[in-house]
Formats: C-alpha cells, structure tokens, sequence
C-alpha cells in the first residue's frame, strides 16, 4: 500500500507541475461564488437566464455564438426557458434560408433547431466593422481562456483609466486583467445598461456574473450532468475498490505472502 | 485454479463480481447510445411546407428527416377512384378516408415499404405510384396493390398550420 | 507455450482445441506462474492494457462523429460535446485518456529502470517496449492535432518542422508530410488516418511484448530467477488478476475525477479556439507528457543538434540492457544505482517542468545541465557503476531468506558480490 501513496504523491507532482498556464501569467482575478464549481456544482438558472439577456442585449451585436442553437435555451442543465418561451426567443430573430424552389435565399423567423443569428456574415465582416480586430466567438470563450470564468469575469470589470506611462492608440482602451492590458473592445457593461425581468439590480458586478455565468454554461452545456454522473461513478468505483480489496485480501490469505 | 475453489464462491465473491458486472453493463449503454439520433437531429424532426404553388394533379416532393416525402394535391377523379375500392381488395386494407383527413390532400412518406426504394409518380397498374426497384404498385391513396410491398406508404404526422402550410412531424 | 500439456475436458473442447488450441492458450495465460512478490508497481501492466482498450473503443465511437476537414473538424468536436449522446462523456475519456496512458507508461518503464526488468534475458521485451511507447507519442501528437484548435495547428506546425533540420531533403520532407506548403487540409487528414491505425500496430506489438514476457516470466522485485513453477510463483489468475483488478481501481478513481471534475485541466485553453494559420498562441507548449523531450530539444542551441538531442534522449532506452553493466537487476541490491536511479527520476520530473517554461534566462541554465545530466547517466554512469558498485547480497530464492542468490545460478556461488 505504500507504493500506491507514492504513486499518488507522483500524481500529484505532476498536476502541479502542469499547472504552468496560470503560474506563467500571475495576475490576480476578482472573485466570486461561483454556483457551478464543486462536486454538486449546479448553474443558477435565473443567473444563466439573466445572462442570456445580457448576452443578446449587449454582446451579440458584435461577438457570434455559432454553436449554441435556440433549442438548448429549453434543454435541462441550461437557463431551461419553457419551451414557448424559446420559441418566441427564436421567432424573434430573422434567418436566413434558403434556397427555395426559386433557387432564391429568403428570411424567416427562427426555429429552436437554428442555431444562434451571427452578427456578422463572416470573421472579414466582423474585422471590418471593428476596426481590425475580431471579436472572438463565444460559444467556447471560458475554456478558450487561461484564467477561465474568473478572468472573464474580471475582465469585464477590469476598465480603468490607463496609468500615465501607458499610452493608448485611438480605439483601445485599458484593461487590468487582459494580456498586456490593452484591449480593443470598449468598456461593454455600465449600471443599468438593461432592465432585468426579475427585478434584480443590473449592476456591472452583477451583469459581470451573470454573463460570465452563461458564458460558462455555453462552454459546457453538460456540465450538470457530467457533476451528477461524476459523483456516481466515483462512488460507485470506491465501493467496487472496497468489494476486490476484501475479495483479494481472502484469495490471499490462502498463500502465505503479503498483497 | 483447482476446483474446489472455484465451487467455494462465497458472498464476498459473489458481491464483487456482480458490481463489477453492473458497473461494466452501465459503461456499455454509452457506447450503445452515441449512435442513437444525436440531438441536433432529433430537432429537426418537423419541417414546414409552403403548399400555395401546388396545383391538383400535381405532386411536391419534400425531405424530411432525410427521406423523401410526397405531398400531393389530388384532382377530384384520383380520390373517386381511391374512395371507391373494395377493402377486400386491399392487401393491406385502410380506408382513403383515414389516409387523407383532407381528401384533396394526401401526404405520405415516398418510401417503399418492401426495401425502401422511392416509387415514382403517376406510374404503375393503379394510376399511382410503381417502385422501380421490385416493381411494387400503388394506387391514388397510396396503398399497396400489387408487388411485394407488404404495407401502404406510411402516412406521417402532419397539420395545416394555415391554408397554404403544412406542417411534417 | 511448449510448458502446457493441456488437454480440454469436453469433446467438443477437444475437437476444437485439436484444429485451433485457442482453450491451450487461455489455460496457459490462467495458470502463468507468476512471482508471488510483486509489488503495485507491477500492476501497471494490466492498467496500461486497460488504457489501450479504452483508447480503442472511445476512439471509434468519436470517429463516427468526428469529421477531418480543416473548414469542420473544429465544430464536428463542439457537435460531439453538445448534441451527440454522451459525446462530452467520451470526448473526455479519450482526450483525459491519452494523459492517464503516459501516466501509466511513465510508471512501467521507470519500474523496469528501477527493478532492471530490461536486463539480459529481457531485452526483446524492452525494446518492444520502447517502440510501442514511440507509436503511443506519434498517436497522441496526431490526436491532438484533430480537433483542430491554435494549439493543434502549432504543435503540427512545430513538430513537422524538426523534419526541417535533417540537412538537404529536410525541407522536402516537410513538404511531403504536410501535403502542402503549410499544415493545412491534406495534413489532418493523414494525421487521422495515421491516429486511426497506430493504435491497432500498438495492439499487435503489445500481444508481442506478452508473448516475449512469457518466455523467461516476469522479472520480481528481488531481481533473481526463480523456478516455475515452484512456492515462489502464484497462477496468474485470480492471484494477479485481482490485485491488477484493485490497482486498475484505484487508478479509475483518478481518471473518473480527471474526466468529471477536471476535463480541461490537462489540455491548454488555447486549444479551445478555431486554428488560425495567422496568428501563433503567445506560449506554445507541448501536452505534459512530451516535456521533458521538448525541454532537451530548446536546451541546444543548434536546430538539427537539438532534434538529434532529443530523438537520441528516447533511442539511448533501447540499448540500454548493454549500457547497464551490471548483473545485479534490481535496485534493492544497488546501494549506489538506487541514489542514481532517484536523481534521474528528478531529473527527467526537471526537464519537464522547464520544458512548460519560456527557454530562457535560469530555465534555460537548468534545462542545459538537465539535459547533460540524463546523458551522463545513461553513457558514463550506467556503464561504469556496474564495475564498481558493491552490491549488497541476493537472496537465493522469494520464500527462502537464504542469502548468495544472484540473477544467474552461477554466479549464486559467488557469495560476497562483487560481481566478477
């Protein structure tokens, strides 16, 4: 049984020794509870619903979201909007189709199986509209970032004036938390920027959580499942680990040397 | 491993051999189902058709979950002569009115039901559909006449959302 | 199998086992007589087994999703993970997977090191060995380059250029790889192709790799031959199987907390956005488990140097059973090895670490005198200690605590070792 905990002091050594993306970068995020991490980590639905507003409301007009389809606004795990509700998100945006029997493309309204409207036709489009620059689709953004949903959501927040030896071209702005501290997108969030349904004050903090919430759970729409599966199937194997231990302690038993 | 051993499964043995086999049942099932409809295609599982353009005696032919479906618009003497046949004629017998709830209307998945060919249009002994491929015959209703197609083509869910819109599914 | 005069008891076993003696086969792997003293280390055969066969299996079930086309494979994964039934599930067991295989394969071969399980008359074992690990290194840089992310997409570019360094046809051969004048469309799709196939002559080399161990048995940890069968031997199953059944356990319990709680933590965020030819990730780092060849690699500051460095640091493994002078095999008897033997162990965990640091400054300083250090101790060290160290003495057999054993029965005579 020693060797098995040197084995894992081995593990362990080498989990930290990976651990290089965040130890290349030392900055410090902001915190806050997050409802989704842990062994039972859960999204908060009104949060993820909440952060869909501010998604549509406020990002969408620049940043895609090409593989989220309307449907997974209803699916369980998700901000679980009826499905009426996701219908009428859908419905209120305009798709184009096509083409038809006349060889034309058309538009209609959309369907839970579309997937999101895209602000702009194409990654040259959105560079072009932007001043160069793409704003990154947002689908995977959390994973596609080192410091995950805390440097999202810090950077949300981390607008500042630009100290006095950091100079700024036209149409970047200061940032705290991103790399090199300059940033092409303008300061997205103020106070009250948009109304929640439920009453809750729309803070930059809390429009900060509530996006980087749905940003998360765009990222890893299985992620409730993939908590509850991950607590059952551990269990299940340390009970199966206990059951072999006994069975193979009486195997052994019958031959005089040690397991 | 002598024999006497083997036969001496005491509980403990009997514990751990059948959690582990249920833990190796559930491992399976993922496997298994990962080739189920993933749920991007479960979601398209209804289409909707604009049907204005369709005049009678003409047929529109649309995919929906990947198979061809015919919508066809029947004139006055296709549905007389689906209406009138006997049910004892019939290999599988259905009544036209139970296949087409609106009798100028039948749609029905274009899918041959002996080996899945798609028959074609105003063709065979019936005045309806023949499949090309084991010569299967079908009359105005879409029902099986003569050939080796056990069933009448099936008729899938559907409604008009509005005079001009079908909805498949 | 000429130890086994097998005879099934059925007829139809009989009758079956006369045309293909498959049921000889199954009796001789059941009754393989195995030494009755080994450790966990020695279970990390049967896990690296598991770790194929999961490989295997969660890999052509992604394969019937997956698309290899640089405008879709990117999104055919995002499909996996978001629509096809569990897909995340078995995205990550395969992508975790490949992580926890190395994990394992590091375990076996520096148990090998320390045990001297490469040792005359185990070298075929070993060298299959040391070509299995190079084809798990070639499927696991190309199944990182399928999902077709920024890390994808420069680990391609970066590898594929060592090629470059070869002098005169380097650059042709990079051409010839790519399929193209950059990483691109013909490149993944040959890169799957060859992820699909390598696991399969992995198989088949590891079916060799058994057949080749059954031939002189398993090595033990006191390092001596021992008879088979005898006291010193249990039959493989179900002594061996369940407690390689137990250790497997205990190191899914690792893996299922990888996949469940901590998928990502392996692989590197960059990964997670589309490959773009213009733009490389600003630290541009291999998966963990190529690090410490990645660090030998930069710590020479000339290109073709630095490849040969690198490719030598894998290739030293496989003449080691003639660099290893000594006839003592495990380390238990090797005072002075078993110090060496931690030092090389730190030494490569070094290499590693700075292998995921910038190449510059201190790191750079370290990963120089690493890189000659895991040199020395295969050229100079190996060769010389077995000459000079004076081993403690080897018991004659597992069950009896009789000293004066040594691998050989002849050399067993010679009690105070100091071998010839």
């Amino acid at each position: 049984m020693k060797s098995l905990f040197k084995l894992f002091s081995i593990i362990i050594i080498i989990i930290a020794s990976n651990s290089y993306s965040s130890a290349a970068e030392k900055v410090e995020y902001l915190k806050t509870d997050w409802s989704f991490k842990g062994l039972f980590g859960k999204f908060d639905r009104a949060s993820l619903q909440r952060g869909y507003q501010v998604y549509t409301e406020v990002c969408a007009s620049c940043h895609s979201m090409k593989y989220l389809s309307y449907r997974n606004l209803a699916e369980p795990g998700g901000p679980e909007f009826s499905e009426v509700q996701a219908k009428a998100i859908a419905a209120s945006f305009e798709v184009t189709d096509g083409p038809n029997s006349d060889g034309e493309m058309f538009t209609r309204p959309g369907k839970l199986s579309d997937k999101f409207v895209m602000p702009y036709d194409n990654v040259k489009a959105a560079q072009a509209a932007n001043g160069g620059a793409y704003p990154p689709d947002m689908s995977v953004l959390v994973k596609a970032r080192g410091g995950g949903v805390d440097y999202i959501y810090s950077l949300l927040q981390g607008y500042d004036e630009a100290p006095s030896n950091v100079s700024l071209d036209d149409g970047v702005y200061y940032n705290k938390y991103m790399y090199g501290n300059k940033i092409r997108m303008a300061a997205p969030l103020s106070d009250g920027l948009v109304e929640y349904g439920d009453g809750t004050k729309a803070t930059v903090e809390q429009m900060s959580k509530d996006v980087t919430t749905f940003l998360m759970w765009s990222a890893e729409p299985h992620l409730e499942a993939r908590h509850q599966m991950g607590f059952k199937a551990i269990v299940y194997l340390i009970i199966l680990t206990i059951l072999v231990y006994f069975s193979m302690k009486k195997l052994w038993s019958r031959i005089e040397s040690e397991v | 491993m002598s024999e006497k051993k083997t036969k001496r499964r005491d509980f403990l043995f009997t514990a751990t051999t059948a959690v582990g086999a249920v833990g190796a049942a559930a491992v399976v099932w993922p496997m298994i189902d990962q080739m189920n409809p993933d749920a991007s295609v479960k979601a398209l599982a209804s289409t909707e058709v604009d049907v204005s353009s369709l005049t009678p005696g003409n047929t529109l032919t649309v995919l929906w979950r990947g198979k061809p479906v015919f919508i066809r618009r029947r004139t006055q003497e296709e549905i007389d002569e689906a209406r009138k046949v006997k049910m004892e004629d019939l290999i599988h017998p259905e009544k036209d009115e139970d296949r087409a709830k609106n009798p100028e209307w039948l749609v029905m998945l274009g899918v041959c039901t002996h080996l899945g060919c798609v028959p074609l249009n105003d063709k065979g002994d019936y005045n309806g559909w023949f499949c090309p491929c084991h010569g299967s015959h079908y009359d105005t209703s879409g029902r099986i006449r003569k050939g080796p197609a056990p069933w009448n083509m099936e008729v899938p869910k559907y409604e008009f959302v509005d005079a001009n819109t079908i909805k498949i599914g | 199998m000429s130890d086994h005069d097998y005879r099934p008891k059925s007829k139809v076993g009989q009758w079956f086992n006369d045309r293909l003696p498959l049921l000889t086969l199954a009796n001789h792997l059941t009754d393989y007589p195995t030494p009755k003293n080994l450790n966990y280390w020695w279970t990390f055969g049967g896990i690296l087994t598991f770790c194929l066969i999961t490989q295997i299996v969660t890999g052509l079930t992604l394969a019937m999703h997956y698309i290899a086309h640089a405008d879709m494979a990117f999104e055919s994964v995002e499909h996996i993970m978001r629509d096809v039934n569990y897909g995340w599930l078995i995205r990550y067991i395969h992508a975790n997977g490949a992580s926890m295989f190395f994990l394992a394969v590091y375990i076996h071969i520096f148990r090998s090191l320390f045990y001297g399980s490469y040792k005359s008359p185990r070298e075929i074992i070993w060298i299959l060995g040391i070509i299995i690990y190079l084809l798990m290194m070639a499927a696991a840089f190309m199944g990182y380059v399928l999902p077709w992310g920024q890390m994808s997409f420069w680990g391609a570019t970066v590898i594929t250029n060592l090629f470059s360094a070869i002098p005169l046809v380097g650059e042709g051969i990079v051409t010839w790889l790519w399929g193209g004048y950059s990483v691109d469309n013909p490149t993944l799709t040959r890169f799957f192709t060859l992820h699909y196939l390598i696991p399969f002559l992995i198989l088949g080399l590891v079916v060799l790799h058994i057949w080749a161990l059954h031939v002189p048995g398993n090595n033990n940890p006191v390092g001596i031959d021992i008879k088979k069968p005898s006291k010193d031997t249990v039959p493989f199953h179900p002594y061996i199987v369940i407690k390689d059944g137990f250790a497997l356990l205990m190191f899914m319990i690792v893996f299922a907390f990888f996949v469940f709680y901590a998928p990502n933590i392996l692989g590197h965020a960059d990964n997670y956005i589309e490959a773009n030819p213009m733009v490389t990730p600003a630290h541009i780092v291999p998966e963990w488990y190529l690090l410490p060849f990645y660090a030998i690699l930069r710590s020479v500051p000339d290109k073709l140097l630095g490849v040969v460095a690198m490719l030598s640091a894998i290739l030293i493994l496989a003449v080691l059973p003639w660099l290893d002078t000594s006839k003592i095999r495990s380390a238990v008897f090797r005072p002075l090895y078993k110090q060496f033997y931690w030092i090389l162990v730190a030494d490569v965990l070094i290499l590693g670490y700075v292998g995921a640091m910038p190449a510059e400054g201190l790191y750079l300083l370290i990963a120089r005198v690493a890189t000659a250090y895991y040199f020395l101790h295969f050229l100079v060290i190996l060769p010389v200690l077995g000459f000079k160290e004076k081993t403690l003495p080897v018991p004659l057999s597992i069950t009896e605590p009789v000293l004066g054993g040594s691998p050989n029965l002849a050399a067993a005579r010679n009690k105070e070792s100091k071998i010839e």
